[in-house]
């Protein structure tokens, strides 16, 4: 997980992103524990009330739980909410950009589709 | 009443005027970044607060204190400096002894403990540190001193990237631990910006900007493309800077821009505090 300050989505929502890719690759697992508000805020050096923003989103949408004095843990289930998630946001994220890069380079609709389907190929 | 409150203080040295009508306010357990170009009046509104200076007008109090001889106000404070107020001939070990005289709930165990991490060999005379571990020396204090009110002048006065890095680091740790109220004031902006939750930029003597950090990054963005898309784009718009590169212009804008109205050919990024305190503050 990397964080970009150059990037112009907000620190914690980054943080927030960051976590849901470890929950997609296995980096943390269903019930397992993820890392403490200071944990986190040390590794990245951010302050703790952006990383506090950031797993405070996970939260809301029932991704992470906390347990009382013991600490904070991936929702059973988690990995196919932040799928369904992700998959609604993947126009918006990858498709638009697509288009919009292919219209700056003057590629064809149809030269994307074969590039599809060369990119299954390789 | 918590944190540190400055009233309307204004400060002159001869003709010059260092602080004009100065107001604002430090809330409790929270991280501050006091930025502002060499001799726009850091330093002199920190040796206001911690009563090493007097004001001309105005007054600073502290949790509702009086700052001016007040040792009860001023038990709350701790200001790491630039100069050293420690006597020649004491090592650190000593001083850090001395330390605890004054500020009771320093922490010698610690100081002894992240001095190691450091690399900062205690044992050694105080004025004989080489300019980077004096300014180490100073750091550990101000980290073990365990006030409700720490002030950062320059911390990272000639440390090297590793030692930085564990000034970060160190500092994050103590403030989740034990969330005091952090004021550093720097030059050194990208690195530390993540750290700060509220932004205090401050021009010639007076406060330009006292904000979060995150609702000043949010205010606006930079665009760039070609000069002539570039021209038409800003337009109407409020920018408070500008940057041209061949045909190529950079504009940094005050204002929302809707993502999805962005004219094909521009390329929308986010503020970045550094270049943003560095346009607010550019003479021109």
């Amino acid at each position: 997980m990397q964080i970009n300050f150059e990037d112009e989505r907000p620190i914690f929502v980054q943080i927030a992103e960051g976590i849901e890719d470890a929950i997609l690759t296995g980096g943390f697992v269903e019930n397992g524990q993820i890392p403490s508000i200071t944990e986190l805020s040390i590794n990245y050096r951010i302050n703790p009330a952006t990383a506090l923003k950031g797993i405070s989103i996970l939260v809301d949408e029932g991704i992470i739980f906390k347990k009382r004095g013991v600490g904070m843990f991936v929702t059973p289930g988690s990995v196919s909410r932040v799928k369904d998630k992700r998959k609604k946001l993947f126009f918006d994220h990858y498709i638009k950009n697509l288009v919009a890069e292919s219209q700056k380079l003057g590629i064809t609709k149809e030269e994307i589709l074969n590039m599809v389907e060369r990119g299954y190929e390789e | 009443m918590k944190g540190i409150e400055v009233n309307n203080v204004s400060k002159s040295f001869g003709d010059s005027l260092a602080l004009k009508q100065v107001s604002l306010k430090f809330e409790p357990k929270k991280i501050y970044g006091l930025l502002g170009r060499n001799g726009a009046g850091k330093s002199t509104l920190l040796n206001i607060i911690t009563n090493r200076l007097f004001p001309d007008n105005g007054e600073v109090t502290i949790e509702g204190l009086t700052s001016i001889e007040n040792d009860e106000a001023q038990n709350k404070v701790y200001m790491m400096s630039e100069k050293n107020l420690y006597p020649n001939a004491m090592t650190c070990k000593e001083a850090f002894k001395w330390s605890k005289m004054f500020y009771q709930d320093f922490d010698l165990t610690y100081a002894t403990k992240i001095s190691n991490q450091f690399g900062l060999d205690i044992s050694k005379k105080v004025k004989t540190l080489s300019t980077g571990f004096s300014t180490i020396f100073k750091i550990v204090i101000a980290l073990s001193v365990n006030t409700p009110y720490v002030l950062f002048d320059e911390p990272v006065l000639g440390l090297d990237a590793n030692h930085r890095e564990m000034f970060y680091k160190l500092l994050i740790e103590k403030y989740s631990d034990t969330s005091f109220t952090a004021i550093i004031s720097t030059h050194l902006i990208e690195e530390v910006s993540m750290i700060l939750e509220n932004v205090i930029i401050i021009k010639n003597g007076e406060i330009l900007i006292e904000d979060s950090c995150e609702t000043l990054l949010k205010s606006g963005y930079t665009v760039s493309g070609t000069t002539k898309q570039i021209d038409d784009f800003i337009l109407g718009k409020e920018v408070i800077g500008i940057d041209t590169l061949g045909g190529l212009k950079t504009a940094t804008v005050i204002g929302n821009i809707d993502k999805n109205k962005v004219p094909a050919g521009l390329e929308i990024t986010g503020l970045d505090l550094q270049k943003f305190f560095i346009k607010l503050t550019n003479e021109e």
